[in-house]
């Protein structure tokens, strides 16, 4: 009987420690995880930030009257006026 | 000899005992005391305490939502910047650094130590703001104490003055100012989250501890405005400005079925992403905020009433002769006689007395209420932020005077918009659509006017388009266009000066309108009249727009068809007459006193 109860609170004792140690493995891998998430949020900041900045880029690239100077002056290009236009019937 | 031998006390040993025992017992409970005070008692107190010493809740800064024209090209854009701060009393304590400080930041050492001695009561001054990252990472690696970076966001907009108005512009601090920015601030600000961290004394963050609220970034805005269309719109009234030498100027173009505002451009404009130097009457967008007087444009809704009334059609006979008309010693001039014309007539020449003729047999309570009902004299609901309602007098003040001046556009105040969103009744077969400066959120509709009446009224408007109309410099070739020319004078403090405002609202294709567009150009040199200044800005902007939104042409005289007819392939020329205009039928209805 006395045995038993010994086996018994050996393999809780047991269990406890191992919860114990588990406890400490959770908690440092969730503090990975936590450093992990950090970055991954940062780093996608950081590539939104790069995208409004290209974005940015690109519109002032593309602005009109920049566009518009380019085409007129420096290509010589010309918008077909109305009378240089015809019209298809489908 | 003998020395006094030391005292012995009856060995009483037991009484020490208990007194050495009851003081340890005093202090060791004492100390259990104190510790219960500390750790049970007051732990509250002290947790507090200890917390706010090494806990802190920091903001994270949230960008600002971008705004998109509504084709997706952006027009406003945050990107990230980054600030450098100062805590005065850390930074005075190693003196000897401020010079190296003030070089990095390009400030003068003198003005930086007078700044820092001048601020030492507090604990965070910006020294230089918005800077590009890598150069304040720069200025952070000379380690200076007391001396930190905070992320902030700058708004960009890359289209510069041709949209300023419209879009308005946010403060250094990314809150909207003016314009759209201000009234959407709240849909474009987010809210910063707050994340509570563990602090050394040295203020590096050794730990997240929890996020107290997540951010909330600022959602993007998509608008109605096409960016295409408002360069179109911008380019060519600078330029009719610089031609005329006019003082300042608006162009509105809606977008008919759904009331969406394209393109809302004024001048003279500014550069929003430069704003600090500009005066504020650049910065006021006039096609919302200001009035004018619509002149002969509002003749449109006066015949509105008039066909409403039943007792005109458009081919009931008006006689206009002698070409003035006196009203209780109030004399109504025409610029031509043009002697015995029609309703539509009145339209096509813009006769005044023929307006003051035909509102004479109507009620003013009935005027009145088609006005009213066309939008005139109450905001347009579009919640741009100054919005004018425009100015328009109760029936019950009209004499009979200002029954017949109001009838020609004289003695009510209305803005472009205003303008731009009674023509778009016209258009859109009567109904009534409240104009929106956002994509897609379309404004409920209205009757205003039996879709009949709207009907007529398009076809007497597009008489003023062709001769003998006076307005031929709004046509668009393969495209049949309805429209209005106005001419008024300023009004200024209670009469009328010799500054001209010109005026030209119009639809385009005339058989189904998907485009209504609204010139104004205050004060003109030279030539003022509606028809030869603000009609041609008409005729430009809307011969690339329809190209641009792909509306089909409702008047096409030669239809390349089946097979290939060379003669047909190519056409040279202009239909359009582009030559010198004839000044007589140019007609706007400028009272002349």
């Amino acid at each position: 009987m006395i045995a038993f109860r010994n086996v018994f609170l050996t393999i809780l004792l047991l269990a406890t420690m191992a919860s114990a140690i588990a406890l400490v493995y959770a908690i440092q891998q969730s503090r990975l995880a936590f450093i992990e998430l950090s970055k991954l949020g940062n780093e996608r900041d950081d590539l939104n930030f790069e995208f409004g900045r290209l974005q940015l880029e690109q519109a002032t690239w593309a602005e009109n009257n920049r566009i518009e100077q380019i085409a007129r002056g420096r290509l010589g290009m010309l918008a077909p006026n109305a009378a240089a236009t015809v019209v298809i019937k489908r | 000899m003998s020395l006094v031998s030391p005292r012995v006390r009856p060995a009483n040993a037991r009484t020490r005992l208990y007194v050495v025992l009851g003081m340890l017992g005093l202090a060791s409970s004492a100390l259990v005391v104190r510790a219960v005070d500390l750790q049970v008692v007051r732990k509250d107190f002290y947790q507090e305490q200890g917390d706010a010493r090494y806990l802190r809740d920091l903001a994270i800064p949230v960008s600002r939502g971008t705004i998109f024209d509504r084709n997706g090209e952006p027009l406003a854009v945050s990107t990230p910047v980054d600030s450098i701060w100062a805590n005065p009393p850390e930074v005075l304590e190693h003196l000897d650094r401020i010079g190296e400080l003030a070089k990095a930041t390009g400030l003068d050492e003198d003005a930086l130590k007078q700044k820092l001695i001048e601020r030492s009561d507090k604990e965070f001054i910006y020294l230089k703001r918005h800077l590009n990252p890598d150069d304040a990472q720069a200025i952070l690696k000379l380690d200076i104490p007391g001396i930190a970076s905070q992320r902030e966001f700058k708004r960009y907009y890359p289209s510069g003055e041709v949209i300023a108005h419209v879009l308005g512009y946010a403060n250094i601090d990314d809150r909207g100012q003016e314009g759209l920015e201000l009234a959407f601030d709240d849909w474009l600000a987010g809210k910063p989250g707050v994340k509570r961290v563990i602090r050394d004394r040295m203020g590096h963050e050794v730990e997240n501890v929890e996020l107290v609220r997540d951010a909330q970034p600022g959602r993007d805005l998509t608008i109605s405005i096409d960016r295409r269309i408002q360069y179109l719109a911008y380019r060519e009234l600078k330029a009719a400005l610089a031609e005329h030498h006019a003082s300042s100027g608006s162009m509105v173009i809606l977008d008919v079925p759904t009331g969406e505002i394209l393109a809302m451009v004024n001048q003279p404009s500014f550069n929003p992403n430069a704003r600090m130097t500009v005066d504020a009457s650049y910065r006021r967008n006039r096609a919302v905020t200001d009035v004018i007087e619509p002149g002969s444009t509002m003749k449109a809704f006066t015949i509105s009433a008039a066909l409403e009334s039943g007792k005109w059609k458009p081919h009931t006979p008006v006689d206009t002769t002698p070409g003035t008309y006196t009203l209780y010693g109030h004399t109504i001039n025409d610029v031509h006689n043009k002697g015995l014309i029609d309703v539509t007539g009145v339209i096509t020449y813009s006769s005044n007395v023929g307006a003051a003729k035909i509102a004479g047999s109507m009620t003013r309570d009935h005027m009145w209420d088609v006005y009213h009902r066309f939008g005139f004299g109450e905001v347009t609901g579009s919640g741009f932020p100054g919005e004018s309602p425009g100015f328009l007098p109760i029936a019950k003040a009209w004499g009979p005077v200002e029954q017949a001046t109001i009838a020609y556009g004289y003695g009510l105040n209305v803005t472009p918009l205003q303008l731009a969103q009674g023509y778009s009744a016209l258009a859109n077969g009567g109904r009534l659509r409240a104009p929106t400066f956002v994509k897609g959120a379309q404004n409920p509709d209205r009757a205003v006017i039996d879709p009949q009446i709207a009907a007529n009224l398009r076809t007497m408007l597009e008489t003023v388009i062709v001769p003998p109309g006076g307005a031929i410099k709004a046509q668009v070739r393969n495209y049949v266009v309805a429209g209005k020319t106005g001419t008024s004078r300023t009004a200024v403090g209670g009469g009328y000066q010799k500054k001209y405002v010109s005026l030209f609202a119009g639809m385009i294709p005339s058989s189904a309108p998907r485009l209504v567009g609204v010139v104004v150009i205050h004060d003109p040199q030279g030539a003022y009249y509606g028809a030869l200044v603000s009609a041609p800005v008409f005729g430009k902007v809307m011969e690339d727009a329809v190209r641009l939104l792909d509306i089909a042409p409702d008047n096409v005289q030669n239809w390349y068809t089946a097979a290939p007819e060379p003669a047909h392939t190519v056409r040279t020329g202009r239909q359009a007459p582009d030559g010198p205009v004839d000044l007589s039928n140019v007609d706007d209805g400028v009272p002349e006193e």
